[in-house]
């Protein structure tokens, strides 16, 4: 069968790649763009370690064929740091331990940033929720909470220096 | 495996490239399909995309219209349907909110399909258009016969529900959000003080939502007090069939059904 055109941004960048109908937008993430900081768990939209922004909304790359991300916009953990420096969010993640096995971590913060990129200044119970299709078998949730909560509190205070 | 996508113009001619095709399939949000596919389903050989088709839009008014495509989280963000922002909000995580349906959801077995739930306790009837004509089926039929072939839930409509009339609960063994032990939906509009049309749903007490007819019966005529709540909770199984999974056991569903039910006509709070 023929091999289907996608063109689409990935962290600001355009990219062309022929692609099957059946491949998995966080296949061709990994395999043909290298970009292998989005992780595969459980491949049924349970876990969350394959969290990405299309067009700023969190969504499951795992569920995504890669042909529905044609003309879309999508952000991978990748294209949370700029340059050599880290995220507010990543920061926080290292300063807090709101990781510790690592394989939740890419999903965690890009399921956090899609939450600030909408309310900078959420309640504890905003970042549950934002963080509730997100699986954790290290932490507990609790640091990863907290490092959200800071990364929230360092981001305004930056913006109202 | 190769799987052949393709694009229609309309929702017409979607339909009729489904209907000559049983390895055909529409797809929204992928949230079940996909991941049926990743599963191992190869019946599926061929899907049909739905984006473009002007199925994502809200009509509001004293009739409401969802067309098939808004995702759970279009209805949290449309703040006209704020009685249905928990039933939203209770499913899945945000992503999972940003992919999946309305229209997928009337397809989902137990334990999902709580939006369904909620959709049967409103009334609503399906809309639905095949290659040549459209047409309105009451959910609870179009639940228990099964979808047809060749034919696409363009939306789903129902009459808006008296301010306070309509109830949701859902309870889950993960927090905040997960897969149902069971939901419940109601509608119970009052009228003169009494409970006049009510209607209760269930989710994951059958294999498809379900209506509870015996306790609409206990209820309906009386100022749901706490004798009609008490008559409510004795006939809560009644005509349930829920299922053994991972979430509970049958005989768990069952046992704590009268429990929630009573907690919801009660107004107690989650």
């Amino acid at each position: 069968m023929a091999k289907l055109p996608l063109i689409f941004t990935v962290n600001g960048t355009e990219q062309a790649e022929f692609v099957d109908g059946d491949a998995l937008l966080v296949d061709v993430l990994r395999d043909k763009l290298g970009m292998t900081g989005t992780r595969v768990g459980c491949g049924q939209g349970t876990c969350g370690a394959c969290t990405i922004l299309i067009d700023g909304a969190p969504a499951l790359s795992c569920l995504t064929l890669a042909v529905s991300a044609n003309g879309k916009d999508v952000t991978t953990v990748e294209g949370l740091a700029m340059g050599g420096t880290l995220h507010a969010l990543q920061t926080a993640f290292a300063d807090g331990f709101a990781t510790q096995c690592g394989f939740c971590t890419s999903g965690m913060l890009v399921a956090a940033k899609a939450l600030l990129d909408r309310n900078p200044d959420p309640d504890r119970d905003a970042v549950v929720d934002a963080i509730s299709g997100n699986i954790c078998r290290c932490t507990g949730y609790e640091p990863i909470i907290n490092a959200i909560l800071a990364a929230a509190a360092d981001l305004r205070s930056a913006k109202s220096a | 495996m190769a799987l052949d996508i393709v694009r229609a113009d309309s929702v017409g001619q979607a339909a009729s490239m489904l209907a000559g095709d049983d390895g055909a399939r529409f797809l929204a949000g992928g949230t079940f399909l996909v991941r049926a596919m990743t599963a191992g389903d190869v019946s599926i050989r061929k899907v049909v995309l739905s984006d473009g088709l002007g199925l994502d839009r809200i009509a509001l008014g004293d009739t409401i219209e969802i067309g098939s495509a808004v995702t759970m989280a279009q209805v949290q963000a449309e703040p006209g349907l704020g009685f249905l922002h928990p039933v939203a909000e209770s499913i899945g995580g945000p992503a999972v909110r940003s992919m999946a349906t309305v229209g997928g959801n009337l397809f989902a077995r137990s334990p999902y399909g709580d939006f369904a739930v909620a959709l049967l306790a409103l009334g609503a009837s399906v809309v639905s258009e095949g290659a040549d004509s459209e047409a309105s089926q009451d959910l609870e039929a179009f639940l228990s016969e099964g979808p047809k072939r060749g034919r696409i839930v363009r939306a789903v409509r129902f009459a808006a529900p008296a301010e306070g009339a309509f109830r949701y609960r859902k309870i889950t063994r993960k927090h905040p959000h997960g897969a149902s032990v069971l939901s419940i939906a109601a509608l119970l509009p009052v009228s003169g003080g009494k409970v006049s049309g009510a209607r209760v749903a269930y989710g994951a007490m059958a294999p498809r939502p379900m209506r509870a007819k015996a306790v609409e019966a206990a209820l309906e005529g009386t100022p749901l007090d706490a004798a009609a709540i008490a008559a409510a909770a004795a006939a809560a199984a009644e005509g349930t069939a829920p299922e053994d999974d991972p979430q509970a056991s049958a005989w768990y569903r069952r046992a704590v059904l009268p429990v929630h039910l009573g907690r919801l006509l009660s107004g107690e709070e989650s």
